[in-house]
C-alpha cells in the first residue's frame, strides 16, 4: 500500500482499523490520550508493534516481577537485550533465550534459523562474542506427516543458520507431546563471553550523537511479525499470514564481527538489534532508555524494496540489522569500520532532547510520538488467573503404579520413545565443535565449553518437563529448574544463573493466566533456593491451536560454572569395578511419567513431589564430591527414570555394562519419576570418602566389563539386557520414527 | 615457523587454526584477511574451514574471484606447504590447486562427529609423524563433504601415492574411493575435509592432529638446517 492510500487518522478511528493491527479499543484510546491527538496510519503501527505483548510484556510484566534477578554476580538483569554475569577474572558470561514459534509453525527452517541469528545479535550487541547456542524444541509425537515436517525443517534450520556462522550448539532437549502437534516450540539460546569494561548497552544519549543502521536493506519482510507472534497461529488461514522474514548467516558473520570491532571503540555510544518491530523498538528503547529523543530520516535508510512507506519500513523485520549511535563526528569511522566486512553503515538520524521519536520522510514529519509513551507506557494488565478444574480432580487422585507386564519390553519401549531416545539424529546436524572450545558435546547432561584462555569452563543446559507443569504448575515450575540445575551439577559446574522462554497458551483464558502465575512462583522459589536468579528472558503467549493451549511449558535455560575443567564430568561410565551409587529413593511417581503416558496415552494425578531443601542440599553433596575428585560420572534421574538412567550411562561407554541391586516395588524402582535423583559411579577407593560426602548415597553395585545390563530386585532378576540390544533401540528411534509412513 | 591464516568473510573456524598452530604449538601464526593477499615471508599458508561467502553459489566457490587466490597460487607454485580443511579443502580444489569436486552428503544433511581415518602415505610432509596404515580420530563437520573425483583420477591418485587419509568406519558421505585427504601433483598442498586443527588437546576432540602439523614443522625445519 502507498503511503496515498493509507487510511486517515479519522478513519483510523472510525472504521476501527487498529483492531487489524492487533490494538484493542481501550489501547488505541489510551495513545489517544498520551498524543493528544488521534494518531495517523504510522504512528498507530508504531503503538501497535511496541504495545504487543511481544515487546511490552503487558499481560506478563506483573508476573515476571515475581523473579529474583539479583545476585552477587549480577552484572545486567532483564531489559538490556542479553543478562550478563560476573564469572571472574574480569570476564563475563552473557545469555539470553528467545522463541521463535509463531515463524516455526508456518515457515519451520526460515523460522527456526531467524530465532538463533535473533538470539546471536542479542548477545553481540551488548558486546560479547558468543561462544555458544543451546536450543529447546518441542513437537508432536511425529506419528503426523506435518509434524514430522516441522521437526525435520525446524533442526536443519537451526543447523544452517548455526553451523554457517561458525558457532558451535553444545546443548539442547527435544521433547515429544502432541499437545504441541502444528505447534511447535522452537526456543533459541545463545551465550556469549565478554570483558567487563566491554559492555554495551541499547542507549541513545547525547544530543547532537549521530544515529547510524547497519546491515541488512530493509524490506517488506517480517511486516507486523511482534504482533503476530502475539497471537493464535491458525494453521487454516496461511494465506493471511504476513511475508516470513528470511535470515542470512553470512551477513550476519560480517555484522557480527564489525559489531564485535565496533565495541571497542570509543566512538560508540549504544547499540541494539533491530529484533521484533525493528526499527521502531531500537529506536523507541533506546531512546527511552536514556532519556532521550530520536529523529529519523526514513529517506536514508537503506531499502531492498521500491516505494516502501513509513509504515511498512518501521515495522519490517527483515533480519541481521542493527541501530548505532554513535559520537557526533566519528560516523566516517565507523562506516569504514563496516566496509571492511562489505557492510552498509549510513547515518540514518540524531539525538535529540525532546524524547519524541519523530519520524521524516520525503521532507515531512509522518511521526511524532513520545519515545517512553512506546517504549515504557503500554498498558500493564493484572489478568484474571482460575484455577482450572483438572487441577483439583488430579490433586485428589491416589497415585498408583501403570500395570506393567513385562519389565524388559516395558524398558526397551520407553527407549524407543522419542523425548526419551536418543538424539543423535539432531546433533549430528549441527557443528558442535567449532572454534575448539568444546569440552562436553551434545549427548551428556550438559554442554560445557572452555573460557578460551583460561581452565574454566562454562556448562550450559535447558530445560522444562511441561507434563508436570500442566498437572501442578508451581511444582512443575521448581522442577524445572532444580532439574537445570541437576544437569549442570552432574557435569562438575556451579550454577549461576537463568534464562526463561515462557511459553503458554493464550493469557485471556484464566487457566492459562493461572498456570503462568503458578509456575512463575515455583520458578522463582527454586532459583532462590538454588542461588540462580534469573538475568533475561522471553515471553510467548499465545501458543494454541485451534482453541487448544499447549502445555504450559516454561523452558530454563541455564549456564553454570566449572571452576577447574579437570572436574568436568560426564554422563558415561568410565572404568570397569567402579562402584554404582543412587542418591534418593523412589516413591510413586507416575504422574506425568512417560511411563504414564505410554501405557495409558495421558496424562494425570499429581506431578512428583519436590523437597527444594532436599534438592539443594544433595545436589551441594554431588557437586562438592565432584569438585573434590570423587566422582566418575555423574546423571540425574529424569524422564523413565532409574533403569532408563543406568541405560544412557552404559550407552555411552564402550563395552561396559552394569550389575545392580535395587529394592522395593520393581515398576516403581526401575520407572518412577521421583525428583532430586542421580546416579553416580565412584571408583572403588573413593567410596567410603564419597558415603562420607553424600549423605543420601546408597550403593547399589559395579560396573562391569560384560556389555550386560543386570538389574535385581528383592525377589530375583528384573532386568537382563545386553548394552547393544537396548543401545541400538535407543540410538535409532528418531529416524525410525522419521521413516515411517503415516 | 610463520603460518599465514587466509581468512575469507565468512570463514568462521579460522580461529581454531590460529589457535592450533600458536596457542598449542607456539608458532607465528598471522591472519591474513583476503584483500591484503601478502603471502611474502610465510613459511605455510592454513586455509580454514568455515562457510566462507556463506557457502553460496557452491562451497569454496566464491572466494575464486577475491584477489587472495593469485598470490596463494603463487605461494603454491612455489612448492611451500599449503593446508585447506574443510571448505578450505573446497577452495582449493575450486582453485584448481587439487583435484576433484564436492557433493552433498549423501544424506543429504550436514553431518558433525569424529572420523576414523587411516593413514596411507607417510612420505609427505603433512604426514611423516605418523604410522602407516595408523587409524586416527580426527573431528569433521561438512553438508558438503560428498567428494567427487573421476575413475581415471582415483587411479592417478593411487598411482602417485596422493590419497593421504581414507575413512575407515565407512563413514565417507559417499565420497568417493572413501578419500578423505588428497595432496596435489609436488605433494605441498594438502586437502582434508576433517579437521584436524580440532584435535590438538586432550580435553578439546584429542590429539590425533598433532602430527599432522608437527610434520610440517619437522620437515620445515629440517630444510632450514640444510639451507643454514
Amino acid at each position: 500500500m502507498s503511503a496515498m492510500h493509507e487510511p486517515n487518522a479519522q478513519q483510523i478511528k472510525d472504521e476501527q482499523l487498529y483492531r487489524q493491527m492487533g490494538m484493542t479499543d481501550e489501547e488505541f484510546e489510551r495513545a489517544v490520550g498520551m498524543l493528544g491527538r488521534l494518531p495517523n496510519y504510522t504512528e498507530t503501527g508504531l503503538f501497535s508493534a511496541l504495545w504487543s505483548e511481544h515487546c511490552s510484556y503487558k499481560s506478563s510484566k506483573p508476573v515476571l516481577r515475581k523473579f529474583p534477578t539479583e545476585g552477587a554476580r549480577v552484572l545486567q538483569g532483564p531489559g538490556e537485550g542479553a543478562g550478563i554475569v560476573d564469572i571472574g577474572d574480569n570476564q563475563a558470561a552473557v545469555f539470553k533465550m528467545e522463541s521463535h514459534n509463531s515463524p516455526s509453525a508456518i515457515e519451520p527452517f526460515i523460522g527456526a534459523a531467524t530465532g538463533a541469528g535473533g538470539v546471536l545479535r542479542d548477545v553481540f550487541s551488548m558486546g560479547a562474542r558468543p561462544v555458544a547456542l543451546v536450543n529447546s524444541l518441542r513437537f508432536g509425537d511425529l506419528t503426523e506427516a506435518r509434524d514430522r515436517y516441522l521437526f525435520e525443517e525446524a533442526v536443519a534450520g537451526i543447523a544452517s543458520y548455526g553451523n554457517a556462522i561458525g558457532i558451535p550448539t553444545i546443548a539442547g532437549e527435544v521433547q515429544f507431546d502432541n499437545c504441541y502437534s502444528k505447534r511447535p516450540l522452537v526456543n533459541a539460546m545463545a551465550v556469549g563471553l565478554l570483558n567487563h569494561e566491554d559492555i554495551q548497552k541499547g542507549i541513545a544519549s547525547g544530543v547532537g550523537n549521530i544515529v547510524m543502521y547497519a546491515g541488512a536493506t530493509t524490506g517488506r519482510d517480517g511486516i507486523h511479525g511482534a504482533t503476530m507472534s502475539s497471537s493464535e497461529v491458525s494453521v487454516d488461514k496461511e494465506g493471511e499470514l504476513p511475508v516470513m522474514q528470511a535470515g542470512d548467516p553470512f551477513l550476519e558473520k560480517l555484522v557480527m564481527e564489525a559489531c564485535l570491532e565496533l565495541v571497542k571503540s570509543d566512538a560508540l555510544i549504544g547499540i541494539q538489534d533491530m529484533g521484533a518491530a525493528g526499527l521502531t523498538s531500537s529506536a523507541a528503547e533506546m531512546a527511552s532508555k536514556a532519556g532521550y529523543g530520536v529523529e529519523l530520516n526514513l529517506d536514508l535508510v537503506p531499502q531492498r524494496e521500491e516505494g516502501m512507506t513509513a509504515y511498512e519500513m518501521m515495522l519490517s523485520e527483515s533480519q541481521e540489522r542493527m541501530l548505532i549511535v554513535v559520537k557526533k563526528g566519528r560516523e566516517q569511522e565507523v562506516t569504514d569500520l563496516f566496509a571492511k566486512y562489505n557492510i552498509e553503515a549510513v547515518v540514518i538520524g540524531k539525538v535529540t532532547d525532546d524524547k519524541m521519536l519523530r519520524l521524516l520522510h520525503k521532507g515531512e514529519v509522518v511521526a511524532e510520538v513520545s519515545a517512553d509513551a512506546l517504549a515504557e507506557d503500554a498498558p500493564v494488565y493484572h489478568k484474571k488467573a482460575e484455577e482450572p478444574a483438572y487441577f483439583k480432580e488430579f490433586q485428589a487422585m491416589e497415585m498408583s503404579e501403570p500395570v506393567v507386564d513385562d519389565l524388559h519390553a516395558t524398558l526397551k519401549d520407553l527407549l524407543q520413545r522419542p523425548t526419551i531416545a536418543s538424539k543423535e539424529w539432531v546433533y549430528n546436524q549441527f557443528d558442535t565443535q567449532a572454534r575448539s572450545n568444546t569440552v562436553v558435546a551434545p549427548g551428556s547432561s550438559a554442554g560445557v565449553i572452555r573460557v578460551s584462555g583460561t581452565n574454566k569452563g562454562l556448562a550450559m543446559t535447558s530445560d522444562c518437563n511441561s507434563r508436570f507443569v500442566y498437572l501442578d504448575p508451581e511444582t512443575g515450575g521448581k522442577i524445572a529448574v532444580a532439574e537445570a540445575a541437576r544437569n549442570l551439577i552432574c557435569s562438575g559446574a556451579e550454577p549461576i544463573a537463568i534464562t526463561d522462554c515462557l511459553n503458554f497458551g493464550s493469557a485471556d483464558k484464566p487457566e492459562v493466566f493461572w498456570q503462568f502465575e503458578k509456575s512463575a512462583e515455583g520458578i522463582s522459589e527454586a532459583c532462590r533456593k538454588l542461588n540462580a536468579p534469573v538475568i533475561s528472558g522471553n515471553v510467548s503467549l499465545s501458543n494454541e491451536v485451534n482453541g487448544v493451549p499447549i502445555y504450559p511449558t516454561p523452558t530454563i535455560g541455564m549456564v553454570g560454572l566449572v571452576h577447574d575443567l579437570s572436574q568436568t564430568t560426564t554422563t558415561e561410565f568410565k572404568n570397569a569395578g567402579d562402584v554404582i551409587y543412587v542418591i534418593g529413593e523412589a516413591s510413586v511417581d507416575f504422574g506425568g511419567s512417560e511411563l504414564q503416558q505410554m501405557t495409558q496415552g495421558k496424562i494425570f494425578g499429581q506431578a512428583p513431589s519436590i523437597d527444594l531443601e532436599v534438592e539443594a542440599a544433595r545436589q551441594r553433596e554431588l557437586l562438592t564430591a565432584i569438585q573434590s575428585g570423587l566422582v566418575q560420572s555423574a546423571t540425574d534421574l529424569s524422564e523413565g527414570g532409574f533403569a532408563v538412567a543406568l541405560c544412557e550411562k552404559a550407552f555411552g561407554a564402550e563395552g561396559l555394562g552394569a550389575g545392580v541391586t535395587i529394592s522395593g516395588s520393581a515398576v516403581t524402582a526401575l520407572f518412577s519419576e521421583t525428583q532430586s535423583r542421580f546416579l553416580v559411579t565412584v571408583k572403588e577407593e573413593h567410596a567410603a570418602a564419597f558415603e562420607k560426602a553424600v549423605a543420601d548415597a546408597t550403593k547399589i553395585g559395579v560396573v562391569t566389563d560384560s556389555n550386560q545390563i543386570v538389574i535385581n530386585g528383592d525377589n530375583g532378576l528384573l532386568i537382563d539386557g545386553t548394552v547393544d540390544e537396548l543401545r541400538s533401540a535407543w540410538r535409532g528411534a528418531i529416524k525410525c520414527l522419521l521413516n515411517s509412513e503415516a | 615457523m610463520k603460518f599465514a591464516i587466509l581468512v575469507f568473510p565468512g570463514s568462521g573456524c579460522d580461529i581454531d587454526m590460529h589457535h592450533a598452530v600458536k596457542s598449542v604449538l607456539g608458532n607465528e601464526a598471522e591472519y591474513i584477511w583476503h584483500t591484503e593477499a601478502n603471502l611474502e615471508g610465510f613459511d605455510a599458508v592454513l586455509i580454514p574451514s568455515g562457510a566462507s561467502y556463506g557457502d553460496y553459489l557452491r562451497p569454496g566457490a566464491l572466494a575464486q574471484s577475491s584477489p587472495a587466490i593469485e598470490s596463494l597460487k603463487a605461494f603454491a607454485a612455489s612448492g611451500k606447504p599449503v593446508l585447506g580443511v574443510g571448505n578450505g579443502f573446497q577452495i582449493l580444489a575450486e582453485a584448481g590447486l587439487l583435484p576433484g569436486a564436492f557433493l552433498r552428503n549423501k544424506g543429504l544433511k550436514f553431518r558433525s562427529g569424529n572420523a576414523k581415518l587411516t593413514v596411507l602415505n607417510t612420505d609427505s610432509k603433512f604426514t611423516s609423524d605418523y604410522e602407516n596404515g595408523q587409524v586416527i580420530t580426527i573431528p569433521f563437520a561438512h553438508e558438503y563433504g560428498n567428494y567427487f573425483v573421476d575413475e581415471e583420477t582415483v587411479t592417478e591418485l593411487k598411482n602417485n601415492n596422493r590419497i593421504v587419509f581414507t575413512y575407515a568406519d565407512g563413514n565417507t558421505d559417499g565420497s568417493t574411493a572413501d578419500i578423505a585427504g588428497v595432496l596435489n601433483e609436488q605433494g605441498n598442498v594438502l586437502g582434508m575435509m576433517p579437521l584436524p586443527e580440532r584435535a590438538v588437546e586432550e580435553i578439546i576432540g584429542g590429539t590425533d592432529g598433532l602430527p599432522l602439523f608437527n610434520s610440517i614443522l619437522k620437515r620445515w625445519s629440517e630444510n632450514n638446517v640444510s639451507h643454514a
